[in-house]
């Protein structure tokens, strides 16, 4: 049933695809220009509708990968095994295809480049996007704001925007934990998020510093953990997880 | 499995259907136990029909809302007040 947008609430908008890069194996940049589109904070998420010939609709949650510029939106998007979303992303969409995009959303786990407090972020596998976003928006505001990434993932080869993250980025310290195969001449053995990984990458519970947490559930219950048992302020804690739907 | 569980900000979207603001920035009371914060950190369960929120205290249902094709149910019995931050007047 058509229905006029209520201003205020956010309505389905139709974006086309105009670029993607391979960031891993299974995990694609893609790039959308959506008319229109009124700007976002780093953090936040859209909900991206399929619909396909036969009415039958599905749709998903994908954090923004990049900060705010004109009507353009950058999604990472992993290929979940029997994704239906995520694989037809991933490979079924051609430049120039359109999707549905609905957002932004989201005002909770969010960056902003007014904000002073030395940021702590700590990504799980593909949990990296949203702190990707704030990490680009920190460098396209010129913040001197300091930074620190704790980036856990599987293998060297499971690194999202690689190459960017070792480019160097005045205030931005990025420290790796592999879980399962580290890089010749690491001297840290594979293994899950410890105290000791936190602790040295991370900031003082004392500088106050605002600590985003994205990734699995696992993996956020664990870190969110180590934070409260560093001393850090449950408040000044801010976790997103995946939920167990992807795809 | 009871441990597989979103944030509260994965109602914004849905919830974004409904009002002009964003309610996962807004605290809640929870109707259980007393405790109040941000619907953004209420753990979210997408399993059950629709969308059901639980208080990370007492796990109590706070919120659940449903989605029909022609309306949404909103179920708040579980929170006591939700305080929304508004500009001042």
């Amino acid at each position: 049933m058509a229905r006029a947008a209520v201003p205020g609430r956010l309505s389905w908008r139709v974006a086309r695809l105009t670029d993607t890069r391979a960031e891993t194996a299974t995990a694609r940049t893609l790039v959308f220009d959506v008319p229109g589109w009124p700007g976002h904070l780093a953090g936040q998420h859209v909900d991206v509708r399929l619909t396909a010939d036969d009415g039958y609709s599905t749709q998903r949650s994908y954090s923004i990968a990049a900060p705010a510029d004109g009507d353009r939106v950058e999604l990472t998007v992993q290929d979940v095994p029997d994704g239906e979303v995520s694989s037809y992303l991933t490979e079924g969409l051609s430049v120039g295809d359109p999707v549905e995009i609905r957002g932004p959303v989201g005002g909770w786990f969010v960056w902003r480049p007014a904000d002073t407090a030395p940021v702590l972020l700590v990504a799980g596998g593909s949990g990296v996007v949203p702190l990707m976003a704030m990490a680009r928006a920190r460098r396209q505001a010129g913040s001197r704001t300091p930074f620190r990434l704790v980036y856990s993932v599987r293998t060297p080869a499971d690194r999202y925007y690689a190459a960017e993250l070792r480019r160097p980025d005045p205030g931005l310290d990025v420290a790796y934990v592999y879980t399962r195969a580290v890089p010749e001449g690491s001297s840290r053995p594979p293994g899950r998020l410890a105290v000791a990984d936190l602790n040295s990458g991370g900031w003082p519970a004392d500088f106050a510093p605002d600590c985003f947490v994205c990734g699995p559930t696992g993996f956020v219950e664990t870190a969110a953990d180590i934070l409260l048992s560093l001393g850090h302020d449950a408040r000044k804690i801010k976790t997103e997880r995946f939920g167990p739907t992807g795809g | 499995m009871i441990d597989d569980y979103e944030d509260g900000n994965a109602l914004a979207g849905p919830l974004s259907e409904i009002f002009t603001f964003d309610v996962t920035t807004a605290d809640t009371r929870c109707a259980g136990c007393g405790r109040t914060g941000p619907v953004a950190g209420l753990r979210v369960y997408t399993h059950a029909p629709g969308l059901v929120a639980r208080c990370p205290g007492c796990e109590e249902v706070v919120l659940r809302v449903v989605r029909t094709p022609t309306a949404a149910w909103l179920d708040l019995r579980g929170s006591v007040a939700l305080r929304i931050p508004l500009a001042p007047a």
